[in-house]
């Protein structure tokens, strides 16, 4: 199964050249439409405004805020909690995530490459057990992982994240990756087989050269999974200096009055951005990711 | 690479000699484990070592300053018959899960084969809809969400601005908590939709034109050539949603601020279990929560593959 290439079909643009005017329908259509994504929308925008709002202008159902304007809400979300400042958790959060992405694509590389490509012996019960993990609920492994781990000594340490993605056990992604491996042509195998080359040499010269567009929506989805994960930090770390974003929002919640919402929603909106500046840039990859192996976004 | 013995080229074709096969799949064994070896370890130490543990945990009283003392099946007895939490909150889990999956796909599945046909500006609103699905999740979206349903929140002043006016709290009040977390998974119907949309794109356009021809209308058309054809997405969908749904866990975190109040109505299974296990330290009862999260999710997932050998349709097969 190769990566269905998702345009508009062209039977579709054969038939309405986009000068002609909007039917009746098609009016309809995009009436629908554009009232759908204003809707879903509004919120996100009116946090943006609220967000450069003075707080005893906060409830003001508008977008923008006009005369209300101030930053005071990110000056002062940018001194952090417990003498931490904000800037501290987003860089916290980039190692992290920076780690993460790291550690799962290699992992998750390799051992689809011996799903995909290596006969080897019981490799299906493996597979079969390999997906049977992806409906597996993380709850029923929590506690014991987090014993553990608390064993080893890694609270308070970024290991919890880390050594599952280097364990590759988020199956997705090793699905991801199986599914695009088998697409590619096994001809080139052989053909590297014949100069010489073993397993490894195909793995890197073949197979990674080639699968670099799976390779990069593996690094963007774990990039965001990691930069939005809340659960992980809320049981491994209690530090404030090594809090992520998810976590230092969530303390924000605690430490701020209910008249304080101006620091919240600037603080929020500002943990938003990463995933957004991704988005947009690889929206193309994304979409073909989850069109192909169904990720959850 | 060098020290590969001199073989002129053509004889690995005719290699069948059973020693020489043997070698082969010796070293496609050695390769294929050490390949596999990450994974493997990973999945013995802190998946299905944990999973095994977790069940011999939940057999037992544990508090992790005391060794786990065995006590048979008093978790299980004890969630079955005298905690009414845990069946509260196994009822707003089902609840948010059979409101919420449904709604979902019909957004889903309403909008991709809206958007299938050609409409201008498809990319652009194809984007526009799947990017909740990205930061539906995070912490700052909850933390919206919280706002947005309070007394003096953003909806409130919306309706107000147009006439309508109320104080109700939506997220305070335990009779519409609940709505607003099923509200925030159908804004992330994006996901499933781009899913749809892939899937769409696979039905040969002539069916609907010869079914056009033969009379039938879009509704009749969307029924009997977009949802068989479609079945298997759809299924394929409806159980990654199912399994999700069981394990909801972040928002309603921060919107109850790790209570699941008001009156329990956004205690979510998952969000109970978090209780026990790390705010109570009551590990084995955790634990054996844990096992009825798993019972729970592999029965609906047997469940629906059950009924999708009934309404499923793959093709020419049968």
């Amino acid at each position: 199964m190769t990566i269905p290439a998702i345009s508009a079909p062209r039977r579709a643009r054969k038939h309405r050249a986009p000068q002609r005017p909007l039917t009746r329908q098609q009016f309809l259509r995009q009436l629908v439409l554009i009232a759908l994504a204003v809707v879903m929308f509004y919120p996100l925008a009116w946090m943006l405004g609220a967000s450069f709002r003075s707080d005893s202008a906060i409830s003001d159902p508008g977008i923008w805020p006009g005369s209300q304007f101030t930053t005071s809400g990110y000056t002062e979300g940018w001194q952090g909690i417990s003498g931490v400042g904000f800037g501290r958790f987003i860089l916290n959060s980039f190692l992290v995530a920076a780690l993460c992405v790291v550690a799962n694509v290699v992992a998750c590389a390799i051992t689809a490459y011996a799903f995909a490509r290596i006969d080897f012996r019981l490799r299906r019960l493996w597979f079969a057990l390999m997906l049977g993990t992806l409906m597996l609920p993380h709850h029923v492994i929590l506690i014991p992982q987090y014993l553990l781990f608390r064993h080893l000594g890694w609270i308070n340490t970024y290991l919890p994240f880390v050594v599952p993605k280097l364990l590759a056990t988020d199956a997705f992604f090793v699905f991801l990756l199986v599914q695009f491996f088998r697409a590619i042509p096994r001809e080139l195998d052989e053909a590297a087989r014949l100069d010489g080359c073993g397993h490894f040499g195909i793995f890197f010269r073949i197979i990674l050269p080639l699968a670099k567009p799976a390779l990069a929506t593996a690094a963007i989805f774990t990039f965001i999974y990691s930069w939005n994960d809340f659960f992980t930090p809320l049981i491994y770390l209690n530090d404030p200096k090594l809090f992520t974003v998810p976590l230092a929002l969530r303390s924000f919640i605690d430490t701020t009055s209910n008249s304080a919402f101006g620091a919240l929603f600037a603080m929020s909106a500002l943990s938003l951005l990463p995933v957004l500046g991704v988005f947009i840039a690889f929206q193309r990859l994304l979409v073909d990711g989850i069109a192909t192996t169904g990720i959850r976004g | 690479m060098v020290l590969t013995t001199a073989r002129p080229p053509d004889a690995s074709i005719p290699r069948t000699r059973p020693a020489a096969r043997r070698r082969t799949a010796w070293r496609e064994n050695i390769s294929g484990y050490v390949f596999l070896s990450p994974w493997l370890l990973g999945f013995v130490t802190i998946v299905a070592g944990p999973i095994l543990v977790s069940l011999y945990l939940s057999f037992t009283r544990y508090s992790v300053l005391r060794s786990p003392k065995w006590t048979g099946l008093d978790n299980y007895r004890r969630m079955l018959t005298q905690d009414p939490t845990f069946w509260s909150a196994l009822e707003v889990t089902l609840t948010y899960l059979v409101l919420s999956v449904p709604v979902v796909q019909v957004f889903a599945l309403f909008l991709a084969s809206m958007l299938n046909r050609g409409v201008r500006g498809s990319t652009v609103y194809r984007a526009i809809f799947y990017l909740p699905s990205l930061i539906g999740g995070s912490v700052a979206i909850a933390i919206l969400w919280r706002y947005l349903f309070e007394g003096d929140g953003l909806l409130n002043n919306a309706l107000g601005a147009i006439g309508i006016s109320t104080q109700q709290s939506w997220i305070g009040s335990p009779d519409t908590a609940l709505g607003t977390l099923i509200v925030l998974n159908v804004w992330q119907f994006g996901a499933s939709m781009i899913i749809y949309l892939a899937g769409l794109r696979q039905v040969p356009a002539e069916l609907y034109e010869s079914a056009a021809i033969d009379g039938a209308g879009a509704f009749r058309r969307f029924r009997s050539i977009t949802l068989p054809l479609l079945s298997p997405v759809i299924f394929f969908n409806v159980l990654m949603n199912v399994v999700t749904a069981f394990q909801a866990f972040n928002t309603a975190y921060i919107v109850s601020n790790g209570t699941g109040g008001p009156a329990d109505s956004t205690l979510f299974y998952t969000l109970y279990l978090y209780q026990r296990g790390f705010v109570d330290f009551d590990m084995g009862y955790a634990s054996a929560l844990g096992w009825g999260l798993l019972v729970l999710v592999a029965a609906s997932a047997a469940g629906l593959f059950a009924l999708s050998r009934r309404l499923v349709f793959y093709g020419d097969q049968r």
